[in-house]
């Protein structure tokens, strides 16, 4: 009997792919999430290079864990969360990481707020991420260079470390507004040199958050009538221009809102008994009210005239 | 003198790999994992100095390994052991003990003579150890 291990002399990727179940998380991608096109791209690229990285190390070619950190950069409400889920979803199935549960956290998490506080609560969020992604938001709030007793900077070195040390027992995403995750990593370049793949999140076009208030809304068993979606699509277009814009976290906001509305209108109107279709419509008439039609919030408008 | 207690303490000493699949077993069941460590070898030791709290919302044991491995690093001339609690029964109660660190060399236990009333003769043991004070017992 032969007792070495005997390698596998092909592989055949189609079939890896099909029972990693791989297909199933970049289909739910494509079908669950608006837009983000350059994201799915990425993701895509990113799976076909962990297939390929698996079947070589099957074969004994390929050394050592890839790097997996990344980074997720864009504007708030792009979707780097749900992203996240998916990508940890992905790396499990492809066996990069044990469990493939995600935790997320942000400084408060990680910093302590006396000496010696914070090395414990790292340790611990680590600890808990572990087997998993440990996805980081607003990583650049970890880096205070305004306060130089700041015990982010310990957080980040014990990061540093597991992110070396620990490559096989757990994935870290830091994510954050574009601008200010570049300069976190220009002052930490540590980090930089850590992380592998870089994805970008780009805005929505209106008529992707169209989209995206319709399956919202149908998800809560709510539907538009005609007049109430030609409103919501320019409550999109004015929403955009208005300061603290959030992308489909504003829609969602705006949508609860409007279910807010609904429900007045229905209370204060109502005469007789509703049916099912009146109590699930949103109108024109539970948008309109929104104080983006009328310029913005008060105190927004009243910076404005101040400035000006 | 290999110092046997808990389990699998008649097998070569467990590899990282080895606890983290032991760790898991206990963590799939629900038990809370916990590191301790002490330099007193005797078996009614039940006194084990904490290393941390125990882990109980770690969903995959390769925290334990992380654990025990710093333990490792602060205590390594010390005995070093995994339990596993399950708080199910309403209290906690040790499901698993294994020791997974030990001293360089373990001298063993002599045998003390007390002699008592009527030439009667209590026994006990002791660890060589123990005749020197606690941080001093072991390289």
């Amino acid at each position: 009997m032969n007792a070495e291990i005997q390698l596998p002399a092909t592989v055949d990727l189609a079939r890896s792919y099909a029972e990693s179940g791989v297909a199933d998380v970049l289909r739910e991608l494509d079908e669950q999430l608006i837009g983000l096109a350059p994201v799915k791209q990425r993701i895509r690229e990113t799976a076909a290079l962990l297939i390929v990285d698996k079947a070589r190390r099957e074969m004994g070619l390929a050394t050592g864990a890839p790097t997996l950190h990344m980074s997720f950069t864009g504007n708030p409400g792009t979707g780097k969360t749900t992203v996240a889920l998916k990508i940890a979803d992905l790396l499990h199935r492809l066996g990069y990481v044990r469990k493939g549960h995600l935790v997320t956290v942000t400084r408060d998490d990680l910093v302590g707020q006396y000496i010696g506080h914070t090395a414990p609560k790292t340790k611990d969020v680590l600890k808990k991420a572990m087997g998993g992604v440990l996805f980081i938001d607003e990583a650049y709030y970890l880096y205070r260079p305004e306060n130089e007793r700041d015990y982010g900077q310990e957080a980040i070195e014990i990061l540093l470390q597991v992110m070396e040390n620990n490559r096989d027992d757990l994935v870290v995403v830091l994510a954050g507004y574009g601008d200010r995750m570049d300069r976190f990593f220009q002052s930490n370049p540590g980090f930089r040199s850590r992380i592998a793949h870089h994805i970008e999140f780009p805005d929505y076009t209106d008529p992707e958050l169209g989209r995206i208030c319709e399956i919202m809304l149908s998800d809560q068993n709510y539907v538009f009538d005609d007049a109430g979606r030609r409103a919501m699509s320019e409550y999109i277009g004015k929403r955009r221009l208005q300061p603290h814009f959030a992308n489909a976290r504003s829609i969602r906001n705006a949508l609860d809102r409007a279910r807010l509305r609904q429900a007045n209108r229905l209370f204060s109107t109502a005469t007789g008994p509703l049916d099912a279709a009146a109590l699930s419509t949103i109108t024109e008439a539970d948008i309109r009210p929104s104080r983006v039609f009328a310029g913005g919030l008060d105190v927004d408008r009243a910076t404005k005239e101040t400035s000006a | 003198m290999k110092l046997r207690q808990g389990q699998f303490s008649f097998l070569p000493d467990l590899t990282d790999d080895d606890i983290r699949v032991q760790a898991q077993y206990a963590i799939d069941r629900g038990w809370a994992v916990s590191v301790e460590y002490t330099d007193d070898p005797h078996p009614r030791n039940s006194y084990w100095e904490m290393w941390g709290h125990p882990m109980f919302d770690t969903p995959d044991a390769a925290a334990v390994v992380f654990e025990v491995n710093e333990c490792r690093k602060a205590h390594g001339g010390k005995y070093i052991r995994v339990l596993a609690f399950d708080a199910s029964a309403g209290w906690e109660s040790i499901r698993m003990s294994f020791i997974v660190g030990r001293p360089l060399s373990e001298p063993g236990f002599r045998l003390v003579r007390q002699e008592d009333d009527g030439r009667r003769i209590r026994y006990t043991i002791e660890s060589y150890a123990m005749r020197e004070p606690e941080g001093a017992r072991y390289a």
